[in-house]
């Protein structure tokens, strides 16, 4: 069912008093859960549940020759599929729009927060590379699956290892993992998507908070040291964000980030 | 044994809350139990095929996810899960979709959506402004007039029916609407007088809650909690106990 009028004017009634559905503040996040060796094929791999919404990520190595442009490092590909199972208003089929974008946030935070060190990945420049491939597999979507899809995609990096390279006779011996993990640095980005919905912004919404809303904006922060490094952004959505509705989802945005980081931080740690 | 035996007793409790529902059956020698589609439920021509069964030489085969049920010699079967399917004189809710020159197209949760023509409703509307009664993604309350084969006609000429005004609408698996119902209404009224909540239920799973935001949501609660143990052992009791704790 897609979302009914008087559900929309509810949730935004509700939202100008301060109040949500499920009676969370705006900017208070659902139970989240880590897990990890979902996928026994897959060097990496990851479920990660917020609420009802649950993610599952797969990470798989493999060797190739390098980009011309970049001849001493690895290469990096992010896939996202919503199939059926999540959600009534998804078909099967070649991913749609609203997964290529999903992928691309997920990659785009990743990738310019300068997470994975890609120079590490080379095994012999302009011949041989590591090419690190993730799979997003969206299994129930409750809403909010750009941050769940994100963080599974780094805790799956962080506890995948690399597999058994034969230089010799140029083969991956796949099912024999070494110790090496991948060569990641301390600048760990968490993607949080903030909504506007009528004229507030809240955090982690429900599929119908989603549905109710006009604007989403995607932000991947790091940490390495003291300050706080805003890596990549996108806005999606019709409506426009003002400047002052910006810097409130900035400082938002910051308040959640070292509340939710350590959180995260310890429950992939526990993984390891 | 002691767990066969205690199959039996949720068996049992099943088979009295559902014949209430349906209260013009006779709830003796009735015996149950789960299948799945293409399951052979009895052997022999003693039998014949009722609800979701078909007839395969001389067994009687299920179609559906469910329990069986033999009463005396017809089989049929209480489905679990699967869609809503629509019968005449049902009361659901559903969500306007499109709007032509004759009416209104409305989601009803089943296979096909349901039509409500311009003169099943119950006053005057102007022609040139339909949006006006009612326009694309509204809740209403109707009734279906009619089901032929792929179209579904709704009215709104009855009472209680009409557009849904405030509040908001939910859903659920319309095979768990009896249980949500309970024996002569006992389980919404609980809900109701709990939470201080106005509820009503489609037969197509879609439910209307309106009152505070603190009773809706718990109303949903407890409405998801039947929805996920729809059929366990002592469910009022369960009910009763979320709603007086939370």
């Amino acid at each position: 069912m897609e979302l009914p009028n008087i559900n929309k004017k509810k949730i935004i009634k509700l939202l100008s008093e301060g109040k949500r559905i499920d009676s969370r503040n705006p900017s208070d996040y659902r139970e989240i859960s880590i897990e990890t060796d979902v996928s026994n094929k897959a060097e990496g791999s990851a479920r990660v549940r917020i609420g009802k919404t649950e993610v599952i990520v797969g990470v798989k190595l493999d060797v190739v020759t390098p980009y011309a442009d970049h001849p001493d490092e690895g290469t990096l590909m992010v896939g996202m599929e919503f199939s059926p199972i999540c959600g009534e208003r998804y078909e099967v089929g070649p991913p749609k729009i609203n997964a290529i974008e999903l992928s691309r946030v997920v990659d785009r935070g990743v990738r310019e927060s300068k997470f994975i060190d890609f120079k590490k990945l080379c095994i012999k420049e302009e011949e041989k590379v590591w090419s690190i491939m993730i799979d997003v597999y969206c299994i129930n979507d409750d809403g909010n699956v750009i941050d769940a899809s994100s963080l599974g995609v780094v805790a799956a990096l962080q506890l995948s290892k690399l597999p058994i390279y034969d230089e010799e006779n140029d083969q991956v011996k796949y099912g024999e993992l070494s110790e090496t993990p991948i060569p990641l640095t301390k600048n760990i980005p968490l993607a949080m998507t903030f909504y506007k919905v009528g004229n507030n912004i809240l955090f982690d919404p429900t599929r119908d908070e989603e549905d109710a809303s006009e604007a989403r904006i995607t932000m991947a922060i790091t940490s390495p040291d003291k300050d706080k490094i805003i890596n990549s952004m996108q806005k999606g959505g019709i409506t426009p964000i003002s400047i002052e509705e910006m810097n409130t989802i900035i400082e938002e945005a910051e308040k959640i980030y070292d509340k939710l980081f350590p959180e995260v931080e310890k429950m992939v740690e526990n993984l390891k | 044994m002691n767990e066969e035996e205690n199959k039996e007793e949720i068996i049992n409790n099943e088979t009295t809350e559902e014949s209430d529902n349906k209260s013009n059956e006779s709830s003796s020698n009735k015996e149950r139990k789960m299948v799945v589609p293409g399951e052979t439920i009895v052997q022999g021509d003693d039998y014949l095929p009722g609800d979701f069964t078909i007839k395969n030489k001389d067994e009687i085969v299920s179609q559906r996810y469910g329990l069986a049920e033999i009463n005396d010699r017809i089989v049929k079967i209480i489905p679990i899960s699967g869609v809503f399917e629509p019968r005449r004189s049902n009361n659901i809710i559903g969500r306007i979709t499109d709007i032509n020159f004759s009416g209104w197209s409305v989601e009803i949760g089943g296979p096909v959506s349901a039509f409500l023509p311009l003169s099943e409703c119950p006053r005057f509307i102007n022609k040139n402004n339909i949006e006006e009664f009612a326009t694309i993604g509204d809740a209403i309350n109707a009734k279906i007039w009619s089901v032929k084969r792929g179209s579904i006609d709704l009215t709104l000429k009855s009472r209680g029916l009409g557009v849904l005004e405030g509040g908001r609408l939910i859903k659920i698996t319309s095979h768990k609407v009896p249980r949500v119902i309970g024996r002569e209404g006992s389980m919404i009224n609980l809900i109701k007088d709990e939470t201080q909540t106005e509820i009503t239920v489609g037969q197509n799973g879609f439910i209307w809650l309106n009152g505070s935001a603190e009773g809706e949501r718990k109303a949903e609660e407890a409405i998801m909690l039947i929805e996920t143990e729809a059929s366990s052992e002592g469910l009022t009791d369960k009910v009763e106990d979320f709603l007086k704790n939370e």
